[in-house]
């Protein structure tokens, strides 16, 4: 039923330039593991911090508006460069079981990031508490699962 | 016979194609699903040494984290970006111990190690001479020159390390894949015949 939709994605000007170039998909690739740099260290900042590990001294909330920026600039850098990617070979990735299980997990991930992690690590009066690690535990098994299904998308 | 025999590239690809024939080697080599297992946690736990590393000289560069004391960042983040680079320490000596030969002779396996070495000297250099006097300009603002200059140096090396370390998988440069440059030859360490 999504096929079509995923032949047109393969078939757009972007997915064909970038599969044309012989530099282009590599290079893409790896700005995309530099922003899972960034946005590893931003979400780690605050979980590790959460969990009661890490930066104990610091407040949750005053971590979580530091670590704020840096998270969408790493996010940013990974849809700027993973959307080309995905275009670049959209019907292999129709018939990627890892596709589906990252493509799935991404917007839970990002809603709950973006919405309760947020709303709750920024409450001046969270400390690190069971609430506290299991917001950590549910973005790190969230975001781990995304890392992980979205390098298995090359070996399957 | 001197130590250039010793140290001469070719009896280090001797040595690297004897290991690439040990059983174990060839097995990694050929698994189905441990060489993508090794590979993948490699590829995550970037986010573990070099995204804590970011943190620190995001810290250093004065830009993030700037009533955060760097001594407490370098006494409770260090060690999870330590724990990474055991990991990738592990993960990589695997890595490479799966296809010594091809590794050995990719030029991007080579611009990562020197990269890897810059890296490290940048942290010697940091815990030794800059960290040392951290008590005074634990708050500063901004960081003292030094700091801001290792932190660059920082960023910069492992960037290079992590876009390197991807281009590993590409052939482009091979050394079975002639005719390539002479320079390209000498830097990858290509026996060419004559």
């Amino acid at each position: 039923m999504m096929l079509p939709l995923f032949e047109w994605f393969e078939a757009s000007a972007l997915g064909d330039a970038v599969r044309t170039s012989l530099w282009l998909f590599p290079v893409l690739e790896a700005i995309h593991l530099l922003g899972l740099c960034l946005l590893g260290g931003a979400v780690l900042l605050l979980d590790l911090r959460m969990l009661g590990l890490g930066l104990t001294s610091q407040r949750i909330a005053t971590l979580a508006r530091e670590a704020r920026p840096w998270l969408v600039a790493g996010i940013g850098v990974m849809l700027l460069t993973g959307i080309p990617l995905f275009l670049s070979e959209a019907i292999k990735c129709y018939y990627n079981q890892s596709f589906w299980v990252k493509i799935l997990t991404l917007p839970v991930a990002l809603a709950f990031t973006f919405t309760v992690r947020q709303r709750m690590a920024t409450d001046e009066r969270l400390d690190t508490s069971m609430r506290s690690r299991a917001l950590a535990l549910i973005s790190l098994g969230l975001w781990l699962t995304v890392a992980a299904a979205g390098r298995w998308i090359g070996f399957s | 016979m001197g130590w250039e025999f010793i140290l001469s590239p070719v009896s280090i690809l001797g040595l690297l194609e004897w290991v690439a024939a040990t059983p174990w080697s060839v097995a990694l080599h050929e698994s189905l699903y441990m060489w993508p297992l090794v590979e993948s946690t490699h590829v995550l736990s970037l986010a573990l040494l070099v995204g804590t590393a970011i943190m620190l000289d995001l810290r250093l560069l004065g830009v993030a984290m700037k009533r955060a004391p760097v001594s407490e960042l370098t006494g409770r983040l260090l060690p999870w970006t330590r724990l990474g680079f055991v990991v990738m320490l592990a993960t990589g000596l695997l890595l490479f111990y799966a296809t010594p030969v091809r590794n050995y002779q990719n030029i991007f396996f080579r611009l990562k190690m020197v990269l890897l070495v810059v890296a490290g000297i940048n942290v010697w250099l940091f815990h030794s001479r800059i960290h040392r006097s951290v008590g005074e300009w634990d708050l500063a603002m901004p960081p003292p020159r030094a700091a801001r200059v290792a932190a660059v140096v920082s960023l910069v090396a492992w960037a290079i390390v992590v876009v390197s370390g991807r281009f590993i998988a590409y052939n482009w440069f091979d050394c079975d894949i002639q005719p390539q440059s002479a320079f390209v030859n000498w830097a990858a360490g290509c026996v060419v015949p004559e």
